[in-house]
């Protein structure tokens, strides 16, 4: 049963990543993108990463995709308007090259992965996982004692990327 | 999970026809009018009525309408608020919540805001001027009030040590699990756990929350684009805002969405501080009011009474914002940005550190 | 209500590396393929899924909490490079009107 519900997400996420990457429309791609977030947002929790999870959706859909769609919309090129439709077209290039590097990468992947034997990793650890239904009080702990440093140099991360980036995008010069 | 459900989709069909009803007889009310008072007694049937001519009306699609996500848009947005109220508890009983997770009120938050993709889909898939001044104007109104809103949420946490809303809503009442003294403060001794009643509710336990509950009802205002923050759909300005080219069933999914965002953040606000679905009567000596009005934890009466204080209480909300709608004139884009980034995110980071020390007396 | 070693013993630990694998070079395709800048941007974040999606599996799978307080941080990063790189992105746009990458390439002169 969790195996099918698995799958079927993988499947939507891989099937919207694939729409993003063919898609003439870079709305459409904007939009298939969301259905990607959700995707591996659902996955998150089915690694037992629930509160990654829904950080994925607050963060990924919330905040990035809706920056995305702004800028969409503020690089619209007013040539590009066909017959009085709002669609924003773009097009491939490389189509060859690209498809064959990637593909050949995920042959090296794919080939790595099944000789690396994940199984020894998966039947060893399954004692210590403490039964909780949630990660988020280890994650708190861990996030408040041992990596308080990170967070707060995340913290200012952020705030110099809020000011650069408002920075750059203001008006005069 | 199943019970609660049915119960949820029932509750948001519903709760657009009393909403409707209500607001329309409320808005007669204040204006010193009658209402509808055609069809039926009391224009009972008023929202029927309109319903049906809702249903027959065509669906239509602009011709150069982006059609897929044209279409696509109100569903998203009714899904986004709908999966909202998986997390709720709708009475102290384990049938009533849709999903029993540790991270319930974060969830709530996180999967609201994909209404705004929702929103910007449907502003840009109109190719309609109107409809995308209508969404931008949104978007950039929930996103900024998203951050009073989760800062007021995180006050009540600090004092909860809970984001899960039924833990929250057994703390505010007779079943709490640990004690509960009088304003939250242990050093004043005064034992309120049986008392319970309004002594134990987040108000009273951070007195200072009623402020916060301010701020909050002003974030969730914004949220849910109602009035005095209605500038997305602006009539005199925007003709309808994002949902201009919409008609018909579509058009029916996003007013349904609107009202079920109210009656959510009514549901979040009465949990979070105003003690949920727990009694306001205390115990007073030997008249033990709370007990009589809250009945056996796990009985159907207890369920019932349970049931019936958070329902009354989030209908007071969706009240108050209907009252607030017919009071207040509509805000300006810039006082509405001013607003948020001046006034309520410092007033949220203010309360926090509040919350933070108050939480130290409580332990 | 399942709990978490429950539900990951259901689950075999390689459907999480393939499927990784898998986004990540859709993500690396539409980096070499696509010529607008905003959705080479979307397929960084694709990439940028993948791995930390991997991260968090592996991390549960070894129950040790550290995989996904990285990855939450690799959040973080993302959301201020998004910042960042939008304003650039929208910063060219307003100075050469386009942002299609086959005129950007101009740059190296």
């Amino acid at each position: 049963m969790l195996n099918i519900i698995l799958i079927a997400f993988c499947i939507l996420t891989v099937g919207s990543a694939l729409w993003v990457l063919w898609t003439k429309n870079v709305l459409h791609a904007a939009f298939a993108l969301l259905l990607t977030f959700l995707g591996v947002a659902a996955l998150y929790v089915m690694a037992g990463a629930d509160f990654l999870g829904i950080t994925q959706i607050l963060v990924y859909v919330g905040g990035i995709l809706v920056l995305l769609i702004f800028g969409i919309m503020l690089t619209n090129q007013a040539g590009n308007k066909e017959g009085g439709k709002n669609m924003i077209l773009t097009e491939n290039l490389n189509r060859f090259w690209g498809i064959l590097i990637a593909g050949g990468f995920f042959g090296l992947l794919f080939y790595t992965f099944t000789q690396a034997g994940f199984q020894e990793v998966e039947q060893q650890h399954f004692g210590e996982i403490s039964n909780h239904s949630s990660t988020i009080q280890i994650t708190g702990i861990q996030l408040m004692t041992d990596y308080v440093l990170p967070f707060e140099i995340v913290g200012v991360l952020l705030m110099i990327a809020l000011v650069g980036a408002s920075f750059l995008a203001s008006k005069n010069e | 999970m199943y019970i609660a459900l049915l119960i949820c989709i029932s509750l948001v069909l519903a709760n657009v026809v009393i909403g409707v009803y209500s607001e329309r007889k409320i808005a007669a009310f204040m204006q010193d009018r009658l209402g509808p008072m055609e069809v039926g007694k009391f224009g009972f049937l008023q929202i029927f009525a309109d319903l049906f001519k809702l249903l027959q009306k065509e669906d239509i699609v602009p011709a150069l309408a982006d059609r897929k996500l044209f279409l696509a848009a109100p569903c998203l947005i009714f899904i986004a608020i709908f999966a909202g109220f998986a997390v709720l508890p709708l009475g102290p009983s384990e049938y009533l919540q849709g999903a029993k997770v540790e991270i319930g009120v974060f969830y709530l938050l996180a999967i609201v805001s994909i209404d705004i993709i929702g929103i910007l889909m449907a502003g840009w898939a109109s190719n309609n001027k109107y409809s995308l001044y209508g969404a931008m104007r949104s978007v950039a109104q929930i996103v900024s009030y998203e951050i009073p809103l989760g800062l007021s949420v995180v006050c009540v946490v600090i004092i909860c040590q809970s984001l899960d809303l039924q833990e929250i809503s057994f703390q505010q009442g007779i079943f709490s699990p640990e004690e509960n003294y009088l304003f939250g403060i242990k050093a004043l001794g005064i034992d309120v756990t049986q008392v319970g009643g309004i002594f134990t509710w987040n108000v009273i336990r951070m007195p200072f929350f009623f402020f916060l509950y301010i701020v909050f009802f002003i974030a969730t205002l914004a949220e849910s684009n109602r009035a005095p923050f209605d500038i997305p759909e602006a009539e005199s300005e925007l003709v309808g805002g994002f949902h201009t080219e919409y008609s018909g069933m579509r058009w029916g999914l996003v007013f349904l969405s609107e009202y079920g965002m109210m009656l959510l953040v009514s549901f979040l606000g009465a949990i979070l501080f105003w003690g949920s679905w727990n009694t306001p009567f205390p115990n007073i000596g030997f008249v033990r009011l709370a007990d009589w009005t809250s009945g056996n934890s796990g009985t159907w009466v207890g369920i019932a009474w349970g049931v019936f204080w958070l329902f009354l209480k989030a209908y007071m909300g969706v009240f108050l914002q209907m009252w607030v709608r017919w009071t207040y004139p509509r805000l300006r884009v810039d006082q509405l940005m001013y607003l948020t980034w001046k006034v309520l995110t410092p007033i949220s980071i203010i309360f926090i550190f509040l919350s933070s020390i108050w939480r130290l007396l409580m332990i | 209500m399942q709990q978490i070693p429950d539900v990951i013993r259901q689950i075999p630990l390689n459907y999480y590396v393939f499927f990784s694998a898998a986004l990540f070079c859709i993500g690396v395709t539409g980096v070499l393929t696509r010529r607008n800048a905003i959705i080479i941007f979307m397929s960084v974040e694709l990439m940028l899924n993948a791995v930390n999606l991997l991260l968090a599996a592996f991390s549960s799978y070894k129950a040790d909490p550290a995989g996904q307080i990285f990855v939450f941080f690799i959040m973080a990063v993302a959301a201020a490079e998004v910042a960042v790189g939008l304003a650039i992105i929208v910063m060219i746009y307003r100075n050469i009107q386009t942002i299609d990458t086959g005129i950007l390439n101009k740059l190296k002169w």
